[in-house]
Parts: C-alpha cells; structure tokens; sequence
C-alpha cells in the first residue's frame, strides 16, 4: 500500500498510519474490521485539505466505517446560526467537510453513539474509533479494542483496513489499575441516573488515564447509565477503557492489589456542585441527549412530559437520525415535539451555534455537555437528572432534588 | 547540546519557551498561536514562531487539526520539544507535512529540563535523531 499499489491515496493513508506506529513505537500493525471517524468535525481550513486531498486521490475506506457528528444539522440546518461571518465559514465548511467524508466512503451515521446502532463491533474485535466516548465504550462495554484516535488517523485506518498494534489494541495495556469502591454510595443512589454522570466525573478527574475499576455497580445496569459514566470519566481524566466488576466483560476477578479510593454520597453531593457553574435561579434553555440519547431515552423524556405542566423554555434533545427515525415511526418523535422539544439530529448543542445568542444559563443531565460547554459555548451549566431537568423546564428556573445524596 | 529523539523531522531556530504546565492546542491556543487557556499559568504568551518546550501536550485529539492548522497559517511553533511522546501533537505536524510541505520538527528528550528559556534554540531533526543546540554565551 505504500508503495502506490492501491493508489496515491491510500499511500497517503498509509504514510500516516505507518508514522503513527514509529512515532508510538508499534511493533507492527493490526487489521481493523471496522471504523468511527470524527474528523467531519470542521477544524478550519486543514481539516478540508486533508479530505480533499484524499477524495481528489481517489481514495476510499476498506472496511465499515461510521461517522461521527458534523458542524450541522443537515436534516434542520436552520438550526444552525449564520448571523456572524465565523458562524457562516463555519456552516460552509462543515457542509463541505460532511459531503466529502460521505464521497470517501463513510456510511452517514452523523452519531457520536456508533454502539447505538446495528452491527456493533464483537468482543476481541480491533477496530479504529475516534470520539472519546465512543471509544471508551467499546474498550469497555463491548470489549472490543480500539486506541484514542482522533483527527486525520481515524480515517487513514479506515482506508487502509490498518491500525498501529500499540495501546489499547494490546492486552496487557487493557488491565485495570486503580480501583473505585461504589459499595459506600448504597443501593438506592447506584440505581439512579444521576450517579452515573457523577460517578465518570470523580472517577475521570481522579484516573486522569488510568483504567479504573468499579467495584459495587449493580449488576443489571444499563447501556445508557454505562454511556454517561465514559463520557463523563473520557472528558474529565482521559479514561478510555474502565472496568466495572460483575458487569463489562474483562473486568478482573481480584482487585486487592490495586490502589484504591471510596466513593461516599458527600463526594457525590460535591462532585455536582463542581461540575454546575450555577446551582439555583433562573434558567434560559435545557439540553440533553449527550452523547446522543437512545432510543429508550427519547422515551423516558417523552414520559416525562406527557403530563403536567407545559415546558416554558427550549428543551433541545441530541439524537442521532438513525433514532430519530425509530422515534419517528412509534410516534415518540410526535409527542417530544408537540411537548415543545427540539430534536437536533447530526450534531450536538455544544459544538455548533445552536441555542439562542442570549442563553446563558442552561441545565444538563449530562457530564460531558456540563464540562465542555461553559468553554466552548460560553454558557452557566447546573447538572441535573433528566426528572430534574424536566421539573425547572416547566418551573421557568433551577429546581434540584438533593435527597438522593442523603443515606 | 543534546540529543533527543525525533517524532517528526525538520530543522528550526526560535527563541525557546518552557511552559511550565501542559497545554492542549484545541481550546488553549488561538489562531495567532497565542495561549488563551484561562487556567493556564503562561496564558497570554505567543507560541508563533518559537521553540515549544513542555512536558507534553493534554486533552482532545483535536489538537492535532489545530496544530496543523497553525502550520498552515504560519502561526505554529517553530518546533516542539517534549518530554514524552505525544501522538496528537506529532500528528498534526506530520499532516501538515504531507499537505503542505511544511515540515515543523517534534522531538522527545529526557533532558528538556537543560534548554535554557529564552535562549535562541536550535532544532535539527533527522528520521534517525534528533540535536537540540543552543550558544553558551550571551542571550
């Protein structure tokens, strides 16, 4: 492939994928069965060099490969603000960028939750995924095995069917090394949704990147409880692999020798107060749904608004198209938007100029929005459950419950 | 003098900067190379032009878009000198290399502790290795 065999653009792929390994000292490459790609993010003018480049060379990915959310909504691009010059380069570019990861060959998922979707990678399987949150997912939940790719490799693996064999690809890199005892934090606050954003935020704050191990986590937890842990512990630390004993699939049997913290209600208690800029008062716009809600959470949200009280302020909800058009055919899709949600397809409220210039106080049930937004958007955040959320939506201000952090 | 290893080839001269805290390039640097990271201890100090010296880079993997895009506009570092290997920052040079042509050289060396801040740096990067040089006399 390097020599021009397949092409000039794959020798161009393979160029990067090929000083990747030299530079991360990789013993040889591994062949990947799939790839989730989140360079159709526009980074400026490079990140449209690069995919052109690799168009205009005829270059095309070799195994599946999904993509991960653009700078736009193309199914409501009115969403997307273009009053300002850097707004409208912004919404250009992005177009642009999107149409040439699809001519490359990327299927157009426009999704930061590729496990969300069919044909999810298998146990043992070497892929190469972009995105943190993804990419703790599958380490973690679908034992799958992936390094942190980012810009410009993920795609280069994708047209080469190649990825260094270095980092998480190798098993004696996958062991967990730190370990969070959850026992503490009792059964009733471990079965709530809250915990979880909560939890990824200590745990990721603390394992910077290590590969912390949970012990305590009930063992029937769910998918999205898993997917707001790793969000949250992949921004806040660089966790991109974790273990949580009796649930993920290469958790260790024994943790005695590994360094240990406790996880009591009070860290909880202020591990929300650190994540929310603001904890009371009024409130201008609520956003959920990152990474992108499932399906089941578009229902929960739909159940929650079904009665009482109409919604007075924007209630934006992230979702990838592919769940969109589930919600759509069961009729969730109707109720959320004849409840007053915006549902925002491709992308996701804190990369791109979505909410209304003058929101400055906004509510999440989500660690990740809550960490990155206050930088990226400049915005207040309050974290709170997707109940909690509801609950001020209606109320016009910030209304928390902090019972759940009493024992 | 000293020897380091090279992550990305290149030859460069600038005036040296040692940060004293990691810096992500996405969300810490400006499109006029300037740091605008709120919490770094070094904000307001201008990368452009100058010999990067840090311990190692930190956060997204879209630092290396924003790297790469400073090469472009010219408002890069002259070259990065590293104490571990940083995989997202030697990628964005590499990037811009192969687009553009324009080689920035990243460098690992133990010994980074030794290149005096604010002295005029010299950066030769072969594939094989790499000499960080620097005159022992005068600024």
């Amino acid at each position: 492939m390097l020599g021009g065999r397949d092409g000039a653009g794959v020798a161009l792929a393979m160029r990067v994928i090929v000083g990747l390994a030299r530079i991360a000292e990789a013993p040889r490459l591994v062949e990947i069965t799939s790839a989730h790609v989140d360079s159709c993010l526009y980074h400026g003018q490079v990140s449209l060099d690069f995919a052109h480049r690799l168009v205009d060379l005829g270059a095309m990915v070799r195994v599946p490969t999904t993509l991960n959310v653009g700078s736009m909504d193309l199914l409501h691009p009115g969403l997307i603000r273009s009053s300002t010059s850097a707004e409208r380069r912004i919404a250009t570019g992005g177009r642009e960028l999107m149409s040439a990861y699809v001519a490359l060959g990327c299927t157009p998922t426009w999704t930061c939750a590729p496990y969300q979707l069919p044909d999810r990678p298998r146990f043992g399987e070497h892929v190469a995924w972009a995105e943190s949150n993804a990419i703790v997912f599958a380490n973690s939940v679908l034992g799958a095995r992936t390094d942190r790719y980012g810009d410009f490799v993920d795609i280069c693996a994708a047209i080469t069917g190649r990825a260094p064999y270095a980092g998480l690809h190798t098993t004696e890199a996958r062991r967990g090394t730190v370990v969070f005892d959850c026992r503490p934090l009792g059964d009733r606050f471990l079965r709530s949704e809250l915990a979880y954003p909560l939890l990824g935020h200590h745990v990721g704050s603390l394992a910077g990147s290590e590969i912390p191990v949970l012990v305590g986590i009930p063992g029937d937890v769910g998918e999205d409880r898993l997917k707001a842990f790793g969000a949250a512990a992949a921004s806040a630390g660089g966790v991109a692999m974790f273990h949580a004993v009796g649930v993920t699939p290469e958790a260790p049997a024994a943790v005695d020798q590994l360094p240990r913290y406790d996880v009591d209600l009070s860290t909880m208690r202020s591990t929300r107060q650190r994540l929310s800029t603001i904890s009371s008062g009024g409130l201008d716009a609520i956003s959920v749904g990152t990474p992108h809600a499932s399906y089941d959470e578009c229902v929960q949200l739909a159940e929650l608004l079904r009665d009482g009280p109409r919604i007075v302020m924007p209630l934006y909800l992230s979702t990838g198209r592919a769940t969109r058009a589930q919600a759509a055919e069961s009729g969730v899709l109707g109720s959320l938007e004849a409840a007053g949600v915006t549902v925002v397809v491709d992308t996701c409220t804190y990369v791109t100029s979505i909410l209304a210039p003058g929101v400055k106080n906004v509510m999440t049930n989500s660690g990740k929005w809550a960490h990155y937004a206050p930088g990226n958007i400049n915005v207040d955040v309050v974290l709170g459950s997707l109940e909690e959320c509801v609950a001020s939506a209606r109320a016009g201000r910030v209304v928390l419950d902090d019972g759940l952090f009493e024992s | 003098m000293i020897q380091a290893r090279t992550l990305t080839p290149g030859t460069a001269v600038g005036e040296a900067i040692r940060l004293t805290a990691p810096l992500s390039f996405w969300g810490g640097t400006d499109d006029e190379g300037r740091i605008i990271d709120a919490h770094h201890p070094q904000c307001g100090e201008v990368l452009a032009g100058r010999v990067l010296v840090m311990e190692s880079g930190r956060g997204s993997s879209s630092a290396s878009s924003v790297l790469a895009e400073q090469i472009r506009a010219s408002t890069a570092p002259a070259a990065i000198i590293l104490a571990r290997p940083d995989t997202i920052i030697a990628l964005g040079a590499l990037v811009a290399q192969e687009l553009y042509g324009l080689t920035t050289p990243v460098v690992v060396t133990a010994s980074y502790t030794e290149i005096p801040d604010g002295r005029r740096v010299q950066v030769h990067a072969n594939p094989d290795r790499a000499i960080v040089s620097w005159s022992t006399f005068g600024q």
